[in-house]
């Protein structure tokens, strides 16, 4: 098992490698500066001097590989440039607001754990039903839905049209201003866990080692707790976790719909401004979580799947 | 004999409504969608007149949902042509050349499969500025991983087969031996991920058109036509409503579309997706 784990964290280094030199090589092929940009932006033409003086201040006038070399030392020391717009380290900037986005991550997967789960469960237990065909519609339209649409609606329905909850907002971080934005975000993966719960079960229920059980005399209730939930556990944990990697990606648009203080609205307004530094910060961090959970899930499967040669 | 495939009839009516109201927009209304703006008009709720109502500026919501269709239906299908054209190629040759290039395009899948599509995007149209072809250019390079996979997949597979060495013992050039052995043997399963491609790509536009880094306002694109809408919500939802349900319609469509078609191709394969 230790040696699965070493392995599993050997292998996702090339692949952080690649990424860092990827999101490295895409902005640094922007035609144009940074700095020529700024000026330009309609608050008169480029004063020569002031560009010469933003690139020199950010190092933008050395060659490419001299940059990329700054850029990697500066990331191993935790250290992603400063932010144009807060003239503050990235990191710090980011540091700020990861909170807000790990909060919202989480509420939303626990609320489509707590729902999907259960309703892929009942569903699969009798398949053909009308409850059946109630999910699987329900989840074919939430995996069809935009989510930042989803909110809007939620947001017009709940907070001003009922008045039971704020429309937007952090609130200080009251539970309140956090129901609707988690909601929202959690329909993609509700949607997700609701199909892979009802899939493993209704594949597992075929099972050789179901059928013994039940005819051993096992009870019914005891074939379903024993058997065919640790079963389907691998499938539905595998499906948290990669869903839950992916979340901080998809969590930027319901930020930016909710006025969400995490780090998807600061990637899409420094995208509007071109905080060229922060852009590339955030992208890295949601990439190297999404890695990060994604190779965590590995091993986990790995230690709770038998059936997973541990080589 | 075959069960009645709900999931494919639905899906491909949804599909046909959508491309019907793209194509024949202007024989179904006789407004501009960016033209006819008439603050006499603005906010007016849905009537016989303006059967979705109108939005702040007066304009007809119903023509715009319909003249964003063009839009959609365009970034969705050129998009994915583009991802199909990458994911291919890459995945062919890899599996058929094997080596070093098999191994380069394995790494470069991984990396892309780690970076989740729609920040990608994102950050190609920070580079590229917002408009029509960026989001071509931005949704076209990012979504090419699942087709490269199964490409590479099908002919690792394929390559085995009496028909394909018959083929190369002929002296076949490796290209034509990709383009007429290999490739129409995988038409079904890449008709699957490629349909469902069509909708991931209408969905990643209509966030990005709302973020304000797609298409740009006054161009009927849906997820713009939302932006403006948040504004209003409470004196007009209606032009929230309209557009939404266009984008979720459509979605929806292809999705099923997609399912229909891999229940239909083989009721035995069941790839996960995502």
């Amino acid at each position: 098992m230790l040696r699965f784990t070493i392995r599993r964290l050997l292998q996702v280094i090339p692949t952080i490698i690649a990424v860092v030199l990827l999101i490295f090589v895409i902005f640094s092929v922007v035609p144009g500066s940074f700095a020529s940009s700024l000026m330009s932006d309609g608050r008169g033409g480029a004063d020569a001097d002031m560009v010469a003086r933003i690139n020199e201040q950010f190092g933008l006038d050395d060659p490419v590989h001299v940059r990329f070399f700054d850029y990697v030392t500066g990331l191993l020391q935790f250290d992603m440039g400063e932010s144009f717009r807060f003239r503050q380290p990235v990191t710090e900037v980011i540091g700020d607001r990861i909170w807000a986005s790990l909060k919202l991550s989480i509420a939303a997967m626990v609320f489509a754990i707590v729902v999907g789960v259960p309703l892929g469960f009942i569903a699969a237990l009798k398949p053909g039903s009308i409850l059946d065909s109630i999910t699987m519609i329900g989840a074919v339209s939430g995996l069809s839905m935009p989510q930042f649409w989803l909110g809007l609606l939620l947001m017009y329905f709940f907070a001003l049209i009922l008045g039971w909850l704020p429309s937007f907002g952090y609130g200080g971080g009251d539970f309140k201003y956090l129901i609707l934005p988690a909601i929202t975000l959690g329909v993609t993966p509700l949607a997700l866990l609701a199909r892979t719960t009802r899939a493993g079960v209704l594949e597992i229920t075929n099972e050789d080692f179901i059928r013994t059980a039940h005819s051993k005399g096992m009870s019914n209730s005891r074939v379903i707790r024993w058997h065919l939930t640790r079963n389907v556990m691998v499938l539905v944990v595998t499906t948290i976790g990669l869903q839950f990697g992916s979340m901080m990606g998809q969590a930027v648009v319901i930020e930016k719909l909710f006025s969400w203080p995490g780090i998807g609205t600061l990637l899409v307004d420094s995208v509007a401004i071109r905080d060229i530094p922060v852009v590339q910060g955030t992208i890295l961090v949601i990439v190297l979580w999404f890695l990060f959970i994604n190779t965590f899930v590995d091993i986990i499967y790995a230690a709770i799947d038998p059936r997973i040669k541990q080589t | 004999m075959r069960r009645f495939n709900l999931n494919l009839w639905l899906g491909g009516v949804l599909t046909l409504i959508v491309i019907v109201g793209a194509v024949f927009a202007p024989w179904l209304t006789s407004l501009d969608p960016v033209f006819d703006a008439n603050l006499m008009y603005a906010e007016e709720p849905p009537s016989g007149q303006f059967w979705f109502g109108t939005d702040e500026q007066g304009r007809d919501v119903y023509t715009r949902v319909l003249y964003g269709a063009r839009i959609s239906l365009t970034v969705g299908i050129v998009s994915q042509i583009i991802n199909s054209v990458i994911g291919l190629s890459l995945g062919i040759s890899a599996a058929y050349w094997g080596g070093w290039w098999d191994d380069l395009v394995n790494g470069l899948t991984n990396v892309m499969l780690a970076i989740p599509s729609l920040i990608f995007a994102l950050a190609i149209m920070a580079i590229l500025g917002p408009g029509l072809p960026s989001l071509l250019i931005a949704l076209g390079l990012t979504n090419w991983s699942w087709t490269c996979r199964i490409a590479r997949s099908s002919t690792l597979s394929l390559k085995g087969q009496g028909y394909v060495q018959a083929a190369s013992t002929l002296g076949y050039s490796d290209i034509r031996i990709m383009w007429t052995q290999l490739l129409p043997n995988m038409v079904g399963p890449i008709l699957v991920i490629s349909t469902l491609g069509i909708g991931a790509a209408v969905l990643a536009e209509a966030a990005l058109s709302f973020l304000g880094l797609g298409i740009r306002p006054p161009f009927p694109s849906w997820g713009a036509m939302l932006t403006g809408a948040r504004e209003l919500i409470v004196i007009a939802p209606w032009a929230a409503v309209f557009p939404g349900l266009a984008i979720f319609v459509t979605v929806l469509g292809f999705n099923l579309l997609g399912d229909g078609l891999r229940d239909y191709l083989d009721p035995h394969m069941r790839t996960r997706q995502q």
